[in-house]
């Protein structure tokens, strides 16, 4: 069986204490709400970290407050299964919900929470496996090695952006609230990420999410399409979110089109954006949409499924996604 | 029909409640005073030459008590069959796959285990590796066994092969391959020793073959059986994977003898997957028939990928040839078929046994050639299926098939002829039919003793203590023989104490394997039970002066029959009796009718009763996608009769759910000399929310010489299921997938060859060009014997 490593756990009473601790411990210490992504990683050998701070039961980071006339505010440490049932976020933001209720199993949505998907570690085919695997495999760069196994002429990590709320809550233009040392800042989910397989987050280390914010809905309608093996519990291998905000004429005003699990962050496909504006939602466009969406993912071959197959499923997964507002 | 009481009534399994409280002690759940735990070093290397192993810095981490290399063992070989010695607890000279042991330690606590691991320093020369079959037979090297990369080469030919083509009017040819797969048992093997003054060892082992572990241990350690006892603990889930001797119980018996101090070793996911998995098999099949489909002909060939050892292999090559002929007349059959090493984790038994790749071949090949000759695939199997109390072209004795029946109940339940050809695009059904051994019909090491025991005790308290070697793996063999002893002698099962699979004091059934348990421990426990009441019913008779034959044993009561009402209670027919002979003891035996053919490779196919499966799957696919979903599936079984229906269904269900998985997703392929994913995430298998609708139907065909006339349902019915779906695929979409797992990928890459007017079919390009040695030719059973065989009365 995988047990875990040893390490010193500190339960920190408020938000700040938390933060001088992460600012005091720099990088051994890591945070846990739920833990259900770090655990498994800290089994497998992967994150070998000597504190972990558990933030779940800060106050601070509890709640959910709201609704689609006012905007959003959802406390870091909410749970999956709180965002998939709570009223405002289910009459208000239904894509939220549903999207949160395809992260995982139910268990695991009971224990993970919307900050911990949001800043969920990168995933690879060659990085998220156990010890004796990778050591006959080749460490890779993102944990003891020195070369990608994926592209081993690479220089950087492709892991895969994983997070299935990433997407959506691009797509539903939302913030997120982060507190360190230095005080806080508010910044569009977006600008959370880059696209590196090991330095994932713009963030500092001694920084934590507390929010998630979001902006009356407007007008908008947005769907969420997850591509996996399994409904039962498979990361993505693709997703699609997709807001529009369309006129009484069925034009397209306003669109938002973000890929996930095709790079190491949520990809926002602006040309594609550009294109749907001041369109009806009709086959013409639609292909020219999907053509552009296509060109701009460019997975690479580290999660389940075929590097072709996912390329492929780009264009017939955004053909249904669009047609819901069609 | 005389009315059962506790036979063919659904009632819980006897460990129901144990089970879902979680009370059950599994083997790593066993804590002992001053237990140390193990772990190994696995090589990193699929193929090496071992140059030197330093352990100094591993033994002289503080809490480490022992640091084991194969060099501290004695020199014995070991393997799960006679023929194939081939492993070491701790490779010495060389290691043959990514996971293969070399070292292990002892040491206070897990995680310095693990550190401790990590300080041995191992040097090794690389060796080249065998990754496929193709590498296996054509690439140069040194190879992976002294005997060369090719284990085991089977060649038979019964009949006249040539001849019956000639015979044909119609003849077709197909490839397929079908790739391995994992048994993913929730519980990871784990092994707990205890050494004690006087030579006394303890193994608790979470096995499905406790006697095969006990004579294994004996050799291996130089230990005499008699010093040796083996506990097989409540196995969470084996499907085959703990059938064979794992590594890890050797090392922790030879660790608590050098210590002196208890050792556990409790396996990781990982190392789960290291173990053994089901053989990737690629295989080539001809059939002739004549216009109306009937069968003149079939030559089939095999080649498994069998990993770095034998294990089961020899009897695995074997089986891929053995079982076509159960179902169908086949007047004429050739089988060729050749295990090849590789550097990869052994190929051994899962569910099936060898069976379910050649059984994916063939009922897709059937499907194509009613589809080639225009006739409807249920007619095309009728036409060919075997008769009851026959004897097959390879000498196989058939005694009840309810085969016939099982086909009529799946056709019209899922109304097949309203469907087949005729749903809109995108839907389909598909059809395949199966059978399975009810245990093999030999042991695996050769002996003429019996292949089950098991004895009863009872003293004045009415209390029944039933002990038996067979250990429970999930299949609810427990229940089967509490239920056989109560149903005989009138108790209940609270009544009935039961020690199973301890080698101390329990005798000796050889294993949970083969769909055996059930048929062969059950016919024991009914023999012991139908002894146990003659000796109760003589006593009580003589007591009350009435005849032995007309008392009931029922209820909790010995009852004088005749309309009498005299009667007395259990615990006072037992006083009676126990007064009369001293203490009640009776045992009962099973041994398999001598049933192999006349010819070299005769033993592996002969089961004393074989059961029966149908199958008709409904798929929905997206031509957009590929993805195929199931949605649902019609199955019966030929169980002979259904001792509790309630386990009966539970293993049907099961077997879907298996196949199901196999068909669909499961992949344990290998990439860069590693399996791919050994991980229970990224390893795919269906969970409960991909299951789809099944509807079961269990065909009762009362076996002469099943106990009550049951046979077996564990493995069976899972054997359908893959090619009922590939038949399925190709009505929705008109493609062929000629490989299992059936992934999104592959249809896709099928529909696209179709679009652009090639063959639409995804599947193995070729079959080796290799030359199989001259067939052993066995004339088929002479025609007295191929004719009727009429059942025992």
């Amino acid at each position: 069986m995988l047990r875990l490593p040893p390490f010193q756990y500190v339960r920190p009473g408020t938000l700040h204490e938390a933060v001088g601790i992460l600012a005091s411990e720099g990088g051994k210490a890591v945070l846990m709400a739920g833990g259900t992504d770090l655990l498994p990683r800290m089994k497998h050998r992967v994150a070998a970290l000597e504190v972990v701070v558990a933030i779940r039961a800060l106050r601070e980071l509890r709640g959910i407050w709201g609704d689609p006339r006012q905007g959003l505010v959802i406390g870091a440490a909410s749970t999956l299964a709180e965002v998939c049932s709570h009223p405002a976020i289910r009459q208000g933001y239904e894509v939220l919900s549903l999207a949160a209720a395809q992260v995982a199993t139910p268990q695991i949505r009971n224990m993970g929470t919307i900050g911990g998907n949001l800043c969920l570690d990168t995933r690879c085919s060659y990085y998220d496996m156990p010890y004796t695997w990778r050591k006959a495999m080749g460490f890779c760069l993102k944990k003891n090695g020195d070369t990608c196994l994926v592209a081993p002429g690479s220089t950087r990590c492709w892991a895969v952006s994983s997070s299935d709320l990433a997407p959506v809550l691009m797509a539903l233009d939302g913030r997120v609230r982060l507190v360190g040392p230095r005080g806080e800042r508010v910044v569009p989910v977006e600008e959370l990420y880059r696209d590196d397989g090991i330095r994932y987050l713009n963030k500092e280390p001694a920084e934590i999410l507390t929010e998630v914010l979001l902006p009356p809905l407007d007008g908008w309608k947005a769907a969420y399409w997850k591509v996996r093996r399994r409904g039962s519990f498979d990361f993505p291998v693709l997703s699609l979110a997709v807001a529009v905000r369309q006129d009484e004429g069925g034009h397209i005003a306003d669109a938002r089109l973000i890929l996930g699990a095709v790079r190491s962050s949520p990809l926002r496909v602006r040309e594609a954006e550009e294109a749907l504006r001041g369109e009806k939602l009709e086959p013409g466009i639609m292909e020219v949409v999907c053509e552009l969406a296509s060109r701009a993912a460019r997975p690479v071959e580290n999660t389940d499924f075929t590097v072709l197959w996912r390329k492929r499923m780009v264009k017939v997964f955004l053909r249904r996604a669009l047609g819901t507002f069609a | 029909m005389k009315e059962f009481t506790w036979i063919s009534k659904p009632y819980p399994r006897v460990d129901a409640e144990a089970k879902v409280t979680g009370r059950v002690r599994y083997a790593d759940d066993l804590v002992l005073p001053g237990m140390l735990f193990c772990k190994l070093l696995r090589s990193h290397l699929p193929h090496a030459r071992i140059r030197r192993i330093d352990t100094t810095r591993a033994r002289s981490l503080p809490g480490v008590l022992a640091v084991l290399t194969g060099k501290d063992l004695p020199a014995h070989k070991f393997g799960i069959l006679p023929t194939s010695q081939d492993q070491e607890a701790l490779c010495v000279e060389k290691v043959r796959y990514v996971g293969d042991p070399v070292a292990a330690v002892a040491a206070i606590d897990e995680w310095t285990a693990e550190q401790a691991v990590r300080l041995i320093e191992v040097e090794y020369d690389p060796l080249p590796s065998y990754m496929t079959i193709e590498d296996a037979l054509f690439k140069e090297g040194e190879p992976i066994h002294a005997q060369g990369n090719v284990h085991k080469e089977v060649s038979l030919e019964f009949g006249d092969v040539a001849t019956g083509f000639e015979e044909a009017d119609y003849i077709r040819e197909d490839i397929f391959l079908y790739h391995g797969s994992a048994h993913l048992p929730l519980e990871e093997h784990a092994a707990v020793a205890s050494y004690e003054p006087g030579d006394l060892l303890t193994v608790w082992s979470s096995t499905q073959v406790p006697h095969y572990l006990h004579r294994t241990l004996s050799k291996v350690l130089d230990l005499p059986m008699s010093r040796i006892r083996v506990i097989a603990t409540p196995v969470g889930g084996g499907f085959g994977g703990k059938s064979d001797i794992f590594n890890h119980e050797i090392v922790v018996a030879a660790l608590a003898m050098i210590t002196g101090r208890p050792v556990k070793c409790t396996l990781t996911r990982e190392e789960v997957f290291y173990t053994l998995r089901r053989h990737p098999t690629l295989m080539w099949v001809r059939t002739g028939v004549r216009e109306d489909g009937t069968i003149t002909a079939m030559h089939f060939r095999a080649i498994l990928e069998g990993g770095a050892y034998g294990s089961y292999g020899v009897a695995t090559t074997y089986y891929v040839g053995a079982l076509q002929p159960i179902t169908y007349k086949i007047p004429n059959y050739r089988f060729e078929g050749m295990r090849v090493f590789t550097n990869a984790p052994p190929g051994g038994p899962k569910r099936g046994h060898g069976t379910p790749q050649p059984r994916f071949a063939l009922e897709c090949h059937l499907d194509k050639i009613a589809e080639d000759l225009g006739m409807d695939p249920v007619e095309l199997r009728r036409r060919n299926l075997v008769a009851p109390h026959t004897k097959t072209v390879n000498w196989l004795r058939i005694t009840s098939c309810g085969l016939a029946e099982c086909l009529k109940k799946v056709v019209e339940a899922s109304r097949f002829h309203e469907k087949h050809r005729r749903l809109p695009r995108g839907r389909g059904v598909g059809l395949a039919v199966s059978g399975y051994l009810s245990g093999a019909g030999l042991p695996i090491y050769w002996n003429d003793l019996p292949h089950s025991q098991v004895h009863l005790q009872v003293d004045r308290s009415g209390s029944v203590t039933l002990s038996c070697g067979a250990i429970d793996i999930g299949q609810g063999s427990n229940s089967v023989l509490v239920y056989t002893v109560c149903e005989i002698l009138g108790v209940s099962p609270e009544d009935v104490r039961l020690i199973v699979a301890d080698t101390a004091i329990t005798p000796i059934d050889l294993g949970s394997y083969s769909s055996r348990v059930t048929f062969m421990a059950g016919n024991a426990a009914l023999q012991a039970a139908q002894r146990m009441r003659d000796l109760i019913a003589a006593a009580v008779a003589e007591k009350l002066g009435v005849p032995a034959e007309s008392l009931i044993f029922q209820g909790r009561q010995v009852k004088v029959g005749g309309g009498e009402d005299r009667a007395l209670s259990w615990r006072e027919a037992c006083e009676v009796a126990e007064a009369r002979y001293g203490l009640l003891s009776a045992t009962g035996t099973y041994t398999p009718p001598r049933l192999a053919g006349p010819y070299k490779g005769s033993g592996v196919g002969p089961s004393p009763a074989y059961s029966y499966s149908a199958c008709v799957a409904e798929v929905q696919v997206d031509e957009e996608t590929g993805v195929v979903s199931v949605e649902k599936i019609w199955i019966a079984h030929d169980i002979g009769r259904a001792l509790n229906p309630l386990l009966v269904l539970g293993q049907v269900e099961g077997s879907v759910y298996m196949g199901l998985g196999e068909a669909l997703m499961e992949d344990l392929s290998v990439r860069q000399g590693v399996i791919r994913v050994p991980s229970m995430l990224e390893y795919k298998s269906p969970t409960v929310k991909e299951m789809p609708e099944v509807e079961a139907f269990l065909i009762e065909t009362v076996d002469p010489e099943g106990p009550f006339g049951a046979k077996e349902c564990g493995q069976g019915p899972l054997l359908p299921v893959p090619p009922a779906i590939a038949n399925a695929i190709y009505d929705a979409v008109r493609v062929r997938i000629d490989e299992v797992p059936i992934t999104p990928e592959k249809v896709l890459k099928a529909l696209e060859r179709r679009r652009k007017g090639e063959e639409g079919r995804f599947g193995p390009g070729g079959f080796p060009a290799i030359r199989f040695k001259e067939p052993i030719r066995v004339a088929p059973p002479s025609p007295s014997s191929a004719g009727r065989v009429e059942p025992r009365p």
